[in-house]
């Protein structure tokens, strides 16, 4: 009987650390990172103390406080009182909006351009590659400014459609004017059943991918694929038209009143046409009933001056500041915003009275369209102002990065073998259907990754919005806010810790995208 | 226009890596010229001509500081610097001193460390608007677009200005005063607010002057002044006194035709004497040579006469000394005396 004795067991020694293979790389490493630490520890200590001795010590207590500037564009509620990380926020939301403009132009003129490059048809090849290789190899910034001041120097200014005879006029049935202020489109204005048109969409959408599912396995299982565009139509009608009918019925009779702010008792709305007083008009953009109430003081008569706000609660909280004295509301809660606003008064030598005048809020959805001032500084009022700086900055983008995406969609097109058209014509494909049916969703595989890389593109290369003005996040944060605090290390940091977090879920939802697209190997 | 970021970014790697900035005047001899902010171009008061050479009011001011410390005015570098680069440009270290129509607020002097060193020019925000808009009055401009250089005090006044009184506006952010006033000229804004001095300059040089009107309301003070760093008392204080030389030598009557004749020999004024050297030894107090200041006026004369050439009432720019006469002719300057 033999026993088995364990090998003698052999003590650990340091120098294993580095001679044996099995822990050299892992020392390496951990070694790698404690340098790196250490190197980011003393940066920061160095900056900490530096700043500390120059009498600025790191702190973000600053926005918080009130940033005094205005920003022309603005998706919240802002104005010079806010703080400055509203400011900042305001400005996140306008380089998104930038963004997220220009990534979509871009794809679409980038892929039409990239199959339009690979058409048989010379003279169209070749003016894509000139478009391309001309967009390619200028700098972005040159075509931002060129853009930009093509809508400057080559648009008329407002003025120039007033009079007689105007110079320019408003375009698509006088409902668009383009000026060097910028373009004024129509803009839809929705009540507060507003959101139900985003639900009936979404149920279109849902009811239009069901008959689909429906209409393929039909095909499936007979060989025939059924006509689906009338129940398509009809699936992406009925949400929204029921949405519309039933909203009415609660718009139609809903009773709206004025609340006015004046020194004296104003109680009609002649009472308001005679007062000897500025009325100012808490404009709520894109809000029905705040539109309606404009346009009844228009009939009657009273001269009002619009203040354009973005929300119902901003308007009332300006309206409580008497920074404008007109506001329309729902008639069911006019006796408590007025409690509201008489105690939230500050030192003020008004009073609020209610105007009765008998309008219902109407139709649910009305469109507000831009119109030229009558009195004072000619300029459109109204609708939607889309500012040459967003335009020039959109389309430069778009434009840039098409010629860019153009060349991505064009690879991956080429790198689908030829057999595959060559198949596809064979079982009688028309060249549209082939493109669609099967080279693209193929060249999908290798034209997503690079497109990440394009749109991460766009969206950085959207800080040169400085140039024209636009105030995007470096307009904002990284350019009046760092400039009027001097907080240089502060702004920065957090400029770069919104890009990092924008690039990353730009990367994120693409890759997931990707995944989803992806050949599956089984 | 990337450059502020680009500063900015510039402010924050020397934070990172360490570096002081004591001693300029050691290092202004070392490299021997004056690195000197100024704007990107404002005619009358920072502008540089065909051939690069920069000539104005605030540019004087530089002029005369090189001559005080290197005895030669052409020693001089100009950085152009916009609303917004200026201060990070003071701030990193690029340029030694900023003239650059700045105006001194409670907040860059200290919270922004820097050190004013004086006042070269009292203004006050207003506003331009072409005169076929039929406005008389800031307060009818309501709903107007208005161009602003952005990092400005101006804007901040502006927003107060239409807050205040109620009136909504659009506001156009510009980096420089050349994009002003290629956009207000093509009427993309239709007024263009800064200050007043600057609305003079800019509308001098428009083609047609008399269809523009500067509005009655002036919205704000904006003492404008040279500044350089806080922390380097010596420096700040060569600053200080050249400039203060330059109105002083206008009060005594020390004039660029006569500085050399009067800088010979002590003369019966001991004022003057102690100005330009021939008394007492102010300039080694600074750190200087005794002609310190004889060299600053003889560079480009006293203030009155800075003031005549660049912008005075005889200049295209046409200002009127105001507020920025001697205080014995009612204006406000007025130096603490050589002693
Ligand atoms: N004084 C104000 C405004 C200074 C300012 O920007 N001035 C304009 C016009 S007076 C200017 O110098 N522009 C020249 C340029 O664009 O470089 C301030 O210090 O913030």
């Amino acid at each position: 009987m033999s026993t088995l004795s364990d090998p003698p067991k052999e003590g650990f020694k340091i120098s294993q650390l580095i001679y044996d293979t099995r822990y050299r790389s892992m020392t390496i490493q951990v070694i790698a990172l404690i340098l790196f630490l250490l190197a980011v520890g003393w940066l920061a200590t160095n900056a900490a103390r530096n700043l500390a001795e120059l009498g600025k010590p790191l702190g973000f207590g600053f926005l918080a406080e009130r940033a005094g500037y205005d920003i022309n564009q603005k998706l919240i509620e802002y104005n010079s009182d806010s703080s400055h990380i509203r400011a900042a926020f305001a400005g996140v939301l306008n380089t998104l909006l930038v963004a997220f403009l220009g990534c979509l132009t871009a794809t679409v003129v980038g892929v039409l351009i990239g199959v339009l490059r690979l058409s048989k048809n010379w003279l169209i090849s070749k003016m894509m590659t000139i478009y391309i290789e001309g967009f390619r190899n200028v700098p972005v910034l040159l075509w931002i400014l060129v853009v930009f001041g093509i809508m400057i120097e080559v648009t008329p200014p407002p003025k120039a459609f007033k009079g007689e005879n105007p110079e320019a006029a408003m375009t698509l049935f006088d409902s668009v004017a383009i000026t060097n202020q910028g373009v004024f489109i129509p803009r839809l204005s929705f009540t507060e059943f507003g959101w139900g048109y985003i639900i009936a969409l979404l149920i279109a959408i849902f009811g239009i991918r069901w008959i689909t599912k429906k209409a393929k396995a039909k095909q499936i299982e007979t060989g025939i694929y059924p006509h689906t565009f009338l129940y398509k139509l009809a699936a992406f009608m009925v949400p929204l038209l029921a949405c519309y009918f039933i909203s009415n019925v609660f718009t139609k009779n809903q009773d709206r009143d004025f609340l006015v702010r004046s020194s004296g008792q104003i109680t009609t709305l002649a009472d308001m046409a005679s007062a000897d007083e500025r009325f100012d008009y808490c404009l709520v953009g894109g809000n029905a009933g705040s539109l309606k109430g404009l346009s009844v003081l228009e009939e009657a008569g009273v001269t009002v001056r619009r203040k354009k706000f973005v929300t119902e609660k901003g308007a009332l909280s300006d309206f409580s500041k008497e920074k404008c004295n007109v506001i329309s509301v729902r008639e069911s809660e006019a006796d408590e915003i007025m409690a509201q606003s008489r105690l939230d008064k500050l030192g003020t030598d008004g009073t609020i009275s209610r105007t009765v005048a008998d309008f219902t809020t109407g139709n649910n959805i009305q469109v507000d369209t831009p119109e030229l001032t009558k009195k004072g500084i000619p300029r459109f009022e109204g609708g939607t102002h889309i500012r040459n700086s967003l335009i020039a900055l959109w389309f430069a983008l778009s434009l840039y990065t098409a010629a860019f995406i153009a060349e991505t969609v064009r690879s991956g097109i080429q790198a689908i073998s030829k057999g595959q058209t060559e198949a596809a014509a064979a079982l009688g494909l028309r060249s549209g259907r082939i493109m669609s049916l099967v080279v693209l969703p193929q060249a999908l595989r290798v034209i997503i990754p690079p497109m990440i890389s394009q749109y991460l593109n766009l969206t950085k290369n959207s800080s040169l919005a400085i140039a024209v003005g636009y105030m995007d996040i470096t307009g904002t944060l990284g350019g009046i806010t760092l400039n009027q605090t001097g907080r240089e290390m502060e702004c920065l940091i957090i400029l770069m810790a919104i890009y990092l977090v924008i690039s990353l879920t730009i990367s994120g939802i693409m890759n997931w995208y990707n995944e989803r697209v992806k050949l599956k190997e089984r | 226009m990337k450059k502020s970021a680009f500063l900015g970014t510039a402010v924050a790697a020397t934070l990172v890596a360490g570096a002081s900035f004591a001693g300029t005047l050691e290092d202004v001899k070392a490299k021997g010229h004056v690195q000197c902010g100024v704007s990107t171009g404002l005619v009358g008061f920072a502008a540089a001509d065909a051939n690069g050479n920069w000539d104005g009011f605030d540019v004087s001011v530089c002029r005369a500081l090189a001559a005080a410390v290197l005895g030669d005015p052409q020693a001089v570098k100009f950085t152009p610097t916009t609303g917004k680069t200026r201060f990070t440009a003071l701030a990193s270290g690029e340029v030694d001193v900023l003239a650059r129509n700045t105006t001194w607020t409670f907040s860059r002097d200290v919270d922004l460390k820097f050190t004013f060193i004086g006042v070269n020019y009292y203004d006050g925000q207003g506003f331009m608007v072409p005169k076929a808009l039929g406005v008389s009055s800031a307060k009818d401009l309501d709903g107007a677009t208005v161009c602003i250089q952005t990092g400005t005090t101006t804007e901040l006044n502006l927003a107060d200005f239409f807050r205040t009184n109620n009136i909504s506006y659009e506001p156009v952010p510009i980096e420089t005063n050349a994009e002003a006033q290629a956009q207000y000229l093509a009427g993309a804004c239709d007024v263009y607010t800064t200050d007043a001095s600057g609305l003079a300059a800019t509308r001098a040089t428009f083609e047609s002057p008399a269809e523009h009107t500067v509005l009655p309301e002036i919205i704000s003070k904006e003492p404008l002044g040279p500044l350089v760093r806080h922390g380097d008392d010596q420096w700040a204080d060569i600053v200080r006194w050249t400039l203060n030389a330059l109105i002083a030598a206008e009060e005594l009557g020390v004039t660029s035709a006569n500085v050399k004749d009067s800088a010979m020999s002590a003369g019966k004024n001991p004022e003057v004497n102690r100005l330009l050297g021939t008394e007492g030894n102010l300039g080694e107090m600074l750190g200087l040579s005794a002609d310190w200041a004889k060299n600053a006026i003889a560079a480009g004369g006293n203030y009155g006469e800075i003031f005549e050439r660049n912008i005075g009432e005889k200049t295209a720019i046409g200002i009127s000394r105001g507020l920025n006469a001697q205080w014995t002719n009612g204006g406000l300057l007025y130096t603490p005396p050589f002693r």
